[in-house]
């Protein structure tokens, strides 16, 4: 049985297979401010109903437009918070972090849990061995009335991942490799679990860029299985395992993927598409106007680390604007405790509050027409991040940093010596 | 539970976007009305007055991708569509189908052969799919029960008000 299937399993004190559709105990449920307000009219206008949410672990996420850009948004926070305090869900206002990096980093979740979040990209959290998966605003809101919900168990599909990163190359680098490979919908219907020597030396940062990822492969689910790195990772925050399975065991996959890390240099996705992925060097004579670090794909303590490793007594391009967003209120402080916040405004940058904003073009830092940016987000369709005719180029924080500096895409391999 | 109606052929990754564009989904879920003459229009032109109650749509793979906007289905099922045939669906839409009550269903054969103005049936219970026009009929997989009362119902939404819970919570309770 593939990982998901045995929580699943264990979930239900019985045995379930792909494909079966079982109803199962949510033990946690979260919105954000983009899918909240249907979720608040599925329970009050549809459901009318009028008690208590049924699961303790029930979340709102003010992080989409957080602080609100516009009135029309201050509107939706209002009502959220309304609702929060009436219903009993708590309330992650503005400033707290994007919703996938907070239930990890504040133990929301946990390894084994079963998850459902009004954002597709849930599975991000999958990095931690929770099963998790994105739903509509309708499923948000029954899991939270009545803390059930039907899921199909998915196939699962094993990614092994051999040999160790070199120097300049992350995470992303990993999973824009898979996606150049599988193509946007070569999950379809899938989870995908993570194996291998590799992730020895991935820390969890770096695995909630490669779960995160799986969405744009079109998986319903991603998943990493318990190791001494999570164990570790755990340990150093008081938190604990909350369903025990047999993380070791490898077996009960559809299909199998071998990718050979060392191998990779630094990628990139250009426009228009997630899955056009091309050799940093292939596409360095694109100049750019703007530079995004952050969002739930790179906005971690490692991403801002790396970047101001590469910024380090440099300066941001003159023309360029470099944007930095902390994932989170937690990764904001530890980074200026840190010093790389310093670095990063000494070189240039600026720093935006934790808010997913540039990231799906809400607010701070949107694009003109004709404009290109790179950013270290996930999705790069266009007028994702702003104008129709401007151009996203999806990459590392590594290659992000090096493209600040030179005004143009950049190896990031030349200042990491 | 039958759905009898004039095939729509769409082709592969027809998008949330494609369906109900973004630009409109700030529109309130209580007015979808008003947005319903946007649905699919830079598809099929004019679609929500081409449209007839229970025509079922049918297209090839990875249908309903893109972002997980509920209001895709919604407008989909209040223009009149009975049911989709698609050789594979997005995964939160294919749950935000069923949590409506629109019948989604995974086909293999159909998708190839059908074409615009066919007469599709669809038998959701037993899990077949004909194209009448063409001869074809082909096998699914039908849906387990808890998907079929959801289905017969009109949704997750339309089950829980009828039976004051949800199948599961009523059958443990
Ligand atoms: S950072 Fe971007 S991808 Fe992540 S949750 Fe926010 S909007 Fe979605």
């Amino acid at each position: 049985m593939a990982l998901i299937d045995r929580i699943v399993s264990k979930a239900l004190n019985k045995t379930v297979s792909p494909g079966d559709i079982v109803i199962v105990d949510i033990d946690a449920v979260y919105a954000q401010d983009g899918t909240a307000p249907l979720v608040i009219d599925a329970v009050e206008k549809e459901l009318e109903l009028k008690r208590k949410v049924a699961v303790e672990r029930a979340f709102f996420f003010i992080d989409h437009s957080a602080p609100a850009p516009h009135v029309a948004a201050a509107t939706v926070h209002k009502e959220m918070r309304r609702f929060a305090k009436e219903y009993g869900v708590r309330l992650f206002d503005v400033g707290y972090g994007i919703s996938h990096q907070v239930v990890v980093e504040e133990g929301l979740v946990r390894p084994g849990m079963i998850v459902v979040g009004a954002d597709s990209h849930t599975p991000t959290i999958g990095a931690i061995g929770v099963y998790a998966t994105g739903v509509g605003s309708t499923d948000a809101a029954i899991a939270m009335m009545f803390g059930k919900l039907w899921l199909r168990v998915p196939e699962t599909v094993k990614v092994m991942l051999c040999g160790s990163l070199a120097r300049g190359v992350m995470s992303k680098d990993i999973a824009l490799f898979i996606l150049g490979e599988v193509k946007s919908d070569g999950m379809l219907g899938k989870a995908v679990e993570f194996r291998g020597e590799a992730l020895k030396k991935l820390s969890i940062d770096s695995r909630m860029t490669l779960t995160n990822m799986c969405t744009e492969m079109s998986a319903e689910s991603a998943i990493i299985p318990v190791d001494e790195v999570t164990r570790k990772w755990l340990t150093e925050r008081g938190y604990n395992v909350f369903r025990d399975v047999e993380w070791d065991k490898e077996e009960g996959y559809v299909d199998e993927l071998p990718v050979e890390v060392s191998k990779l240099e630094p990628l990139v996705a250009a426009p228009p598409d997630v899955d056009n992925v091309k050799s940093v060097n292939e596409v360095s004579s694109i100049e750019v106007d703007q530079v995004f670090i952050g969002s739930c794909t790179n906005g971690r303590l490692e991403d801002i680390e790396v970047a101001a490793r590469i910024l380090h007594n440099r300066r941001v391009k003159e023309g360029v604007r470099c944007i930095v967003a902390p994932a989170s209120r937690k990764v904001y402080r530890e980074a200026l405790k840190r010093g790389y916040i310093d670095t990063l405004v000494e070189a240039g940058c600026v720093i935006a509050p934790p808010t997913c904003g540039p990231c799906v073009g809400a607010h701070m830092g949107l694009l003109a027409s004709g404009e290109v940016a790179v950013a270290t987000t996930n999705r790069n369709f266009p007028g994702r991040m702003g104008h129709r005719e401007s151009k996203v180029y999806l990459a590392s924080p590594a290659v992000a940093a090096a493209s600040a500096i030179e005004g143009r895409i950049a190896d990031p391999r030349k200042y990491l010596s | 539970m039958i759905v009898r109606g004039k095939c729509w052929k769409l082709g592969d990754n027809i998008s949330t976007d494609h369906i109900i564009s973004g630009k409109y989904k700030f529109e309130a879920i209580d007015n979808l009305n008003k947005m319903a003459v946007h649905v699919l229009e830079d598809v099929i032109p004019n679609f929500y007055k081409l449209v007839s109650k229970g025509d079922v749509i049918v297209a090839g793979k990875n249908f309903g991708k893109g972002s997980s906007r509920e209001q895709a289905p919604r407008l989909l099922k209040l223009v009149g569509v009975g049911a989709i045939v698609a050789k594979s669906f997005a995964h939160i839409f294919y749950r935000n189908a069923i949590n409506i009550g629109l019948p989604v269903v995974i086909a293999k054969v159909i998708p190839d052969v059908s074409e615009t103005g066919d007469v599709i049936e669809v038998d959701v219970i037993n899990g077949i799919v004909k194209n009448v026009t063409k001869g074809v009929e082909e096998k699914v997989a039908p849906y387990p029960k808890e998907i079929l009362e959801i289905l017969v119902s009109g949704g997750a939404i339309e089950y829980i008000k009828r039976w004051g819970g949800l199948l599961w919570s009523r059958s443990t309770e």
